[in-house]
């Protein structure tokens, strides 16, 4: 459990950095939300510095992180300009969303390229092999953008699954049975759209890892006594290949969350993408910071989660804890 | 051996495509901005090998297009009016490299007649000369992009290796720290704070050093931990022996080590950083109208009726696909031959 620990508070460390790190780049920019009040003739320079002054922009750099830590133990993570209201909330319900996204699609993509991955081991430079490598090569090259796009374009052709959003228009006064179904088929489009674009890596990873445990010694010399194929596959060679695939995972976690960013803003599915967006372009500064702390809080969970599983899965790692 | 030809071939095509970028106002028929108001979103120029009356020309030809009566928005050919596509013909001003102003192009018609290889987007303008402008701004932004990244990498990887102590426990949390998030959320952070309405030169060479900036901590591990075993050979050891100084001993004898390193990070690193001009042109925080990019070409797609409509459009998405799967394969390449050096050893 020392081991977990400490992970913990590296972790806790690493998110203080993220926002240190994020409020310097903040500061080291040029331009701010007062900027487009200041060019409105409406609005007079005045009144643009009593907001400045409310808003505790012109403070310097060090009180300005003060006081965001101090309302980030509050649970506010700062206060939008644009929205008038503290981010967390804000942010609470995109992140939720974003979250839903991106696990069912880790979920699923690991549950397709976990067999695939092992089968395309198995038969090693059989025809299965050889057209997975070849799809996973052009999966690899095809832009998470362009699948989008594409599956945007066979929604809207075949009018077999919504064209965007995360629920119908009218799925609002129905029961919790309608809204689920509705929200899950507005799940389809995006989750595969990650799934696909995930899958070539993990799938990579699978089949390198499991070859490797397949070409070892005691694999042989189980296969000379005559252990059954699917034997050796799930007894012996897979437990030996998981390690790196654990590792994987708390990775994959990141690059999904990369990923889901753009997937939602082209298929306006309302998680973090859209709402980070609209505030860069807003110049709205806390919500900006809440975002990437979120997406990083994330990363870090995920990571955390591979570390725990490695915990379970290696022996090696528990036993090193007891010397 | 196999790998090497592979590489060879791979650097070859690569090469090629780059060359056909930077000449890009060569190869295109007309300016990146010309518009031809008339006609909108109009479907690829139709060539034709055969002449009126039916038989075999040697010289494609392109008719002249006439709006069909009472249906505004759809064309047709007037076969009567038919021009030949000329090869080495003077067209268009542009700067070749931006240093000698030409009016030489591959190919073209002459006038009124137009050839649109790859259609013409909302504003008449020829898609394919956007796409070949284009790919001046994606392709090199992310070979920029990704010797910035190198630079920033191997220079902290090698010094934090070589020195090591507090010099290489600061610059690894800071990787740690790189890596800890999510890199397009990173991405868009810091183009968050950056102005938002700027010139497209500015704003190419803006996306170059947010780009690159936010990618170093990889390769910067990967270089510290080249430099961190080969700084114990001997003859590193004998050089410094001899008095050799710091800054020698790194370029001299340990960057040499890590150019292997350096290459493949780089096959992989360019489609990574080529995706993301795409992506933040795509969303609108890269380079902006009229200037082509990729990205932005593609933004076009945003709209429903182009996506479901007009087919060309997707052709900056689809020549992405050829020269990313050249990257993978240059990559992976590379990578074989390394792991099969290695094994030699």
């Amino acid at each position: 459990m020392r081991y977990l620990g400490h992970r913990l508070v590296q972790s806790l460390f690493l998110l203080l950095g993220v926002s240190v790190l994020s409020f310097i780049f903040v500061d080291l920019a040029p331009g701010s939300f007062f900027d487009e009040m200041r060019l409105n003739p409406q609005i007079s320079s005045e009144t643009v510095a009593k907001l400045r002054k409310q808003y505790g922009m012109d403070q310097p750099l060090p009180v300005r992180y003060m006081r965001w830590l101090k309302s980030t133990l509050k649970g506010e993570l700062g206060f939008s300009f644009a929205y008038d209201a503290p981010v967390a909330p804000l942010l609470r319900s995109r992140a939720r969303n974003t979250l839903l996204l991106t696990g069912s699609a880790t979920l699923l993509g690991w549950l397709i390229a976990l067999p695939l991955g092992i089968l395309s081991a198995e038969k090693r430079k059989g025809w299965v092999d050889r057209t997975g490598t070849i799809t996973t090569s052009v999966m690899l090259a095809t832009p998470d953008l362009l699948l989008a796009l594409g599956l945007l374009l066979f929604a809207a052709r075949t009018r077999w699954l919504p064209v965007g959003g995360m629920s119908a228009l009218d799925s609002g006064g129905q029961g919790v049975w309608q809204q689920t179904r509705s929200t899950a088929v507005h799940l389809v489009g995006p989750v595969v759209v990650l799934v696909l674009g995930s899958l070539p890596i993990l799938m990579r990873h699978t089949r390198a890892a499991m070859i490797e445990a397949l070409d070892s010694p005691y694999v042989r010399a189980a296969r000379a006594h005559g252990v059954r194929r699917w034997r050796i596959l799930f007894r012996h060679a897979l437990p030996a290949a998981i390690n790196p695939l654990v590792t994987l995972f708390g990775l994959s976690l990141g690059s999904l969350l990369s990923a889901s960013l753009l997937i939602e803003v082209v298929m306006s599915w309302p998680g973090l993408g859209p709402l980070l967006l609209e505030a860069i372009l807003a110049r709205d500064l806390y919500v900006v910071i809440g975002a990437v702390m979120f997406a990083s809080l994330f990363l870090v969970c995920g990571t955390l989660l591979g570390d725990l599983l490695l915990f379970v899965a290696d022996p090696r790692i528990r036993t090193d804890e007891l010397v | 051996m196999k790998q090497n030809r592979k590489i060879v071939v791979l650097m070859i095509c690569l090469g090629g495509v780059h060359l056909v970028s930077l000449f890009a106002g060569f190869f295109s028929p007309y300016d990146f901005a010309q518009q031809d108001r008339d006609f909108p979103y109009l479907s690829p120029s139709q060539i034709h090998f055969r002449d009126a009356q039916g038989s075999v020309r040697w010289r494609p030809s392109v008719c002249l297009l006439v709006e069909r009566p009472g249906d505004s928005g759809a064309y047709d050919e007037d076969k009567k009016k038919c021009f030949p596509v000329r090869f080495f013909v003077r067209g268009a001003e542009y700067r070749l490299l931006g240093l000698f102003q030409l009016d030489w192009h591959l190919f073209g018609v002459s006038p009124p007649a137009k050839i649109f290889l790859v259609g013409t987007d909302g504003y008449g303008r020829d898609v394919f000369s956007r796409l070949l402008y284009g790919s001046q701004v994606s392709l090199f932004s992310g070979l920029m992009a990704t010797v910035l990244s190198l630079a920033v990498g191997a220079l902290l990887g090698m010094v934090a290796g070589y020195y090591g102590g507090w010099i290489d426990a600061v610059v690894m949390r800071c990787t740690e720290l790189f890596l800890a998030l999510p890199w397009l959320y990173l991405l868009f952070a810091l183009r968050a704070f950056l102005p938002l309405h700027i010139s497209p030169i500015l704003a190419f060479l803006l996306l170059i050093a947010v780009i690159g900036v936010v990618g170093w901590a990889r390769p910067g591990r990967l270089i510290r931990g080249v430099v961190l075993s080969g700084k114990e050979n001997q003859y590193v050891l004998a050089a410094r022996l001899f008095g050799g100084s710091d800054v020698y001993l790194m370029r001299r004898h340990l960057l040499p080590q890590t150019y292997g390193i350096l290459l493949t990070q780089a096959a992989l690193l360019i489609p990574q950083y080529i995706l993301a001009e795409v992506t933040l042109s795509f969303l609108g925080l890269g380079v902006g109208e009229p200037a082509p990019s990729w990205g932005n070409m593609l933004a076009a797609l945003q709209q429903y009726s182009v996506l479901v409509s007009y087919w060309w459009m997707w052709a900056p998405g689809v020549v992405l696909i050829p020269v990313f799967l050249s990257y993978g394969l240059l990559a992976s390449a590379m990578q074989a031959r390394a792991a099969g050096m290695t094994r030699e050893e």
